[in-house]
């Protein structure tokens, strides 16, 4: 049995220790948000936090995913999660929205770090997360937006 | 919109409606059925000569319950488009919904109820807009017919206002909800007598908002699907999560058409939570929508029937392939580039090229390679389908629900109303949910497990290296210029597998609608024009891709048009304004097009001086002419495609080891009426992004038979730091044109911009795409 706490709840897997986070959480714990987007680290669709650092789920097997586990349905109750989730509505930045999981939970890691990031290090770390609908641009406001409204209210 | 309202025209039915519908409870379906019928049979274009037509029954897609909440039914597959929020904003506009008490459901695939539901061509809106409106503004006059009842006043004293109806004589009012059930007992208007809203008189319809060009403007009626999406709410296909479900991954032949000769699968079976292995029939080559065969391995979990896929040792037999398995791009291409040396099929001919070519001062003439490539949509493909007491059930992300249905019901050969199809959100479509074979081969696997649902998912890998692939072409131009530099002249001849290939035997030769993706659609005034077509055999599954022919098409023209301006020594804005030549309307049956995205070219026709426009506006705010530091250089390309009109002007920098930085793209649009401008805007960046990607990185290439890129470490597609700095759309206020279509026609004039703005940047010509390590 592997041990997982995600969002802060405890689940006990009957799983190999080596599938990947991705799939646990996907089908064997059933919650949605965190998407299959490649297998291989290339696209960020499946990141989510391990112990508040962006991890991509599809290559983390869950015998190395120990600690605190937090996914895009945890981060309406995140206060970064919160505005970088408000900046993307303020912005329409979603189109088809697949990739937007990610996109919010590599974004809130960052944040999370660099309250206040020049906008080369947005690009840099965001590099790894892959939108098809090509959402960039507004994705990169959204963090601007996200940052300038985490500053004001610190 | 004095070429879209034709709508009002339509036969006058006034009865009494159908009381059921579809939801219970207290809601409360407005009643209304409309009769298409004359309408319809005597359409030729547009949404009526689609199949399915068009329905603008209230009941059908507007209902509001006591409590006053609307609920509007969605037909159109969303997958990124912003088609749920639009084209509900446009009946909620219509009716006077407040925005906040508006909910979206999704219809299942059924277009003898919904009417035409295959979402490509960028037809959404341009067909649905006024339908949309109809079917709303019927509601409206039913709700102010029954307060007025109620009341005891004349309908023409009271009004409909947002969420409520009013009669300001005795300043009275009652909301939509308390108004629901009294209207249902009415007979429903007839078309003649619905008064569509005055454009002042509209909220959300053709309004600016959210974020334009660094300004954030008024808060819009938000993304119906916006909340959900941020909190990893929205379902899309993967998402659907029934109980018992089964997962399940085919090992396909890597060669279009092969078989499997012998399998293996002791180790398969061995992998913890696999269940069993199942033989996927192939289908005869063309395959159209049936899949493409192989072994299926059914587990309790995805990983597990990933890990069951890797141990099966599988023989395949390619003989049943014939020459796709000596399928080598490389090899292609090169036979391609001989073919175009010599005529071909002759598609549109004006003056003797030949002659004029001759006497020419100057001649130019290049040739142009555009790859393969995948639509490669973040949410790879997957379907759930579950068969129990002879019915079948499915959930699926596709743009085309009545293909997928109708594909379920063909291969588990089941009549067609056994057979329920739910739309899910699309992650990403492209074309690649327009072909339904993998629903198709989930309803093979689900035939297995009677009462179980399974999903079946494609993974990054499958979709690669299986899609249905862009074209591959090869574009000859040859133009003659006189001693002024002008054109006299103009030859070009295209090569590229036709996507027919899929469902015929292979024509070799490009067919009407792709012809008319910008080839035989050129709007150049020039003497002599001669359009040919050499063959091209397909060896891989041929299929849409965004905007479709029109990459090749305006990849090939845009960049040689350019060509030309260098060699006339002019300046690439003024030399192309006066190819167009003088503003005029080309009738597309002038130049061989009896196609025109389906629409009818009497109010579709080519516009030349849309196009000019769109030119100038894209130049002069990108400032074109300004002087720009060595390395660096502006590009301009446009196109019109999908009765829309597109123009692009990119600004580049190019360093001394060849990297490439965009410093912006200045997008110029004109798709007649805009409906949501927000989302029309998301359109072009989001499709000059994908094409940043068409002109720089994404290629699939075969060698004998075998695509030889997988995922996206090899095939590669843009990422942050490969996007322009700044994107500025520029939206012409155009209100008198027919609706054009958005999703598709902002990509075409993307990479020959991009090349040519690298050209100046540098000198260096592009021919080939993609760009790859051209410029190091």
């Amino acid at each position: 049995m592997i041990a997982l706490t995600i969002n802060g709840k405890q689940h006990e897997l009957d799983v190999p220790d080596n599938m990947p986070l991705l799939w646990a959480i996907r089908d064997v714990v059933g919650m949605k948000g965190t998407k299959f987007g490649c297998g291989i680290s290339q696209c960020g669709a499946c990141t989510v936090h391990l112990n508040g650092v962006a991890i991509r789920s599809c290559v983390t097997p869950v015998s190395a995913a120990k600690g605190e586990i937090t996914t895009i349905e945890a981060m309406a109750e995140d206060p970064v999660g919160q505005k970088v989730q408000q900046a993307w509505l303020d912005l329409g930045v979603a189109q088809c929205g697949y990739c937007q999981s990610g996109q919010i939970m590599n974004a809130t890691a960052l944040l999370k770090k660099t309250p206040a990031p020049e906008t080369q290090e947005i690009v840099d770390a965001m590099a790894g997360n892959l939108c098809r609908c090509g959402t960039y641009n507004r994705i990169l406001a959204a963090i601007e937006r996200a940052a300038d409204k985490q500053e004001a209210s610190s | 919109m004095s070429r879209s309202d034709d709508t009002l025209l339509l036969a006058n039915v006034s009865r009494r409606g159908l009381l059921k519908g579809l939801a219970g409870g207290s809601a409360l379906l407005l009643a209304a059925r409309w009769d298409l019928g004359l309408a319809n049979e005597q359409a030729q274009f547009g949404a009526g000569a689609m199949p399915g037509g068009w329905i603008d029954n209230p009941n059908v897609f507007i209902h509001i319950d006591s409590g006053g909440l609307v609920t509007i039914v969605n037909n159109r597959a969303e997958m990124g488009q912003g088609i749920r929020t639009s084209l509900v904003m446009v009946a909620a506009d219509e009716l006077g919904a407040d925005w906040d008490q508006v909910r979206v459901r999704q219809a299942e695939g059924d277009q003898g109820k919904y009417g035409n539901q295959n979402t490509d061509g960028s037809r959404s809106m341009r067909h649905w807009y006024q339908p949309m409106r109809r079917a709303a503004a019927a509601a409206r006059l039913m709700l102010e017919q029954a307060a007025a009842n109620q009341w005891g006043v004349p309908v023409h004293e009271v009004r409909a206002e947002v969420h409520r109806v009013v009669h300001p004589a005795t300043d009275r009012e009652l909301g939509f909800g308390d108004l629901a059930e009294a209207a249902r007992e009415l007979d429903v208007p007839g078309r003649h007598d619905l008064v569509l809203k005055s454009d002042s008189e509209l909220r959300f319809i053709g309004k600016e908002s959210g974020l334009i060009n660094g300004e954030l403007k008024s808060a819009h009626p938000k993304a119906i699907d916006g909340e959900d999406i941020v909190s990893g709410k929205a379902i899309f296909g993967a998402d659907i999560d029934l109980e018992n479900t089964l997962y399940a991954v085919v090992a396909r032949p890597p060669v279009y058409g092969a078989k499997v000769k012998n399998v293996d699968d002791s180790d398969a079976l061995k992998v913890a939570g696999v269940k069993k292995v199942i033989h996927i029939k192939g289908s005869r080559q063309p395959a159209a929508f049936n899949p493409l065969g192989g072994v299926a391995v059914v587990a309790t979990n995805t990983w597990a029937a990933m890990e069951g896929r890797r141990a099966l040792k599988i023989e395949w037999d390619n003989a049943p392939a014939g020459k796709n398995a000596d399928y080598t791009t490389d090899a292609f291409r090169e036979s391609l580039e001989k073919a175009a040396q010599s005529p071909g099929k002759v598609i549109r001919q004006s003056g003797d090229v030949e002659a004029a070519l001759q006497v020419a001062e100057t001649r130019v003439s290049a040739t142009y390679y555009m790859p393969h490539m995948a639509q490669a949509p973040m949410e790879p493909p997957v379907a759930v389908v579950m068969i129990k007491n002879g019915k079948a059930e499915a959930w699926a992300p596709v743009q085309h629900p009545k293909a997928a249905r109708d594909g379920i019901a063909a291969i588990l050969e089941m009549d067609l109303e056994n057979v329920t199809l739910h739309q899910t959100l699309l992650g990403g479509g492209f074309g690649r949910k327009s072909k339904p074979d993998f629903v198709m081969e989930a309803a093979l696997v689900a035939k297995e497990f009677e009462g179980q649902p399974i999903k079946l998912q494609w993974s990054r890998e499958d979709d690669i290296s299986h899609t249905y692939f862009h074209t591959v072409s090869v574009d000859h131009l040859e133009a003659g210029l006189d001693g002024e530099g002008k054109a006299t002249s103009w030859r070009h001849r295209t090569l590229s597998p036709s996507i027919t290939s899929l469902f015929a035997p292979d024509p070799k030769h490009i067919a009407e609608f792709e012809q008319g993706m910008g080839f035989n659609t050129m709007p150049f005034n020039i003497a002599a024009i001669r359009l040919e077509n050499p063959p091209a055999p397909a060896h891989v599954r041929i299929g849409w891709f965004r905007s479709v022919y029109n990459l090749p098409h305006a990849w090939a023209i845009q960049s040689f048009a350019h060509e030309m301006a260098v060699a006339a020594g002019k300046d690439h804005r003024d030399y192309v304004l006066d190819l167009l030549g003088p503003d005029r309307e080309i009738h597309n049956l002038t130049v061989g097009d009896g196609w025109n995205y389906g629409e009818d070219p009497d109010k579709h026709p080519i516009d030349v001086a849309r196009m000019r426009r769109v030119i100038e506006r894209a130049t002069k705010e990108a400032g074109w002419g300004r002087e720009t530091a060595k390395g660096r250089g502006l590009g301009l390309a446009f196109h019109n495609s999908f009765v829309s009109y597109t123009a692009i002007v990119f600004d580049v920098e190019v360093g001394d080891q060849g990297e490439l930085t965009i410093h912006r793209a200045d997008i110029a649009f004109d798709c007649g009426p805009q409906a949501n401008p927000e989302r029309i805007r998301s359109q072009m960046e989001g499709s000059c992004v994908m094409g940043i990607g068409v002109a720089l990185q994404s290629e699939v290439t075969f060698k004998d038979g075998v695509a030889q890129q997988d995922n996206f470490d090899s095939y590669l597609i843009p990422r942050m730091p490969d996007a322009p700095k700044v994107v500025r759309v520029h939206l012409i206020d155009n209100p008198n044109d027919a609706m054009g279509g958005v999703g598709e026609p902002g990509l075409p004039p993307v990479a020959p911009a991009l090349c040519n703005a690298i050209y100046a940047a540098t000198g260096k010509r592009i021919r080939r795409l993609p760009v790859g390590n051209q410029l190091s």
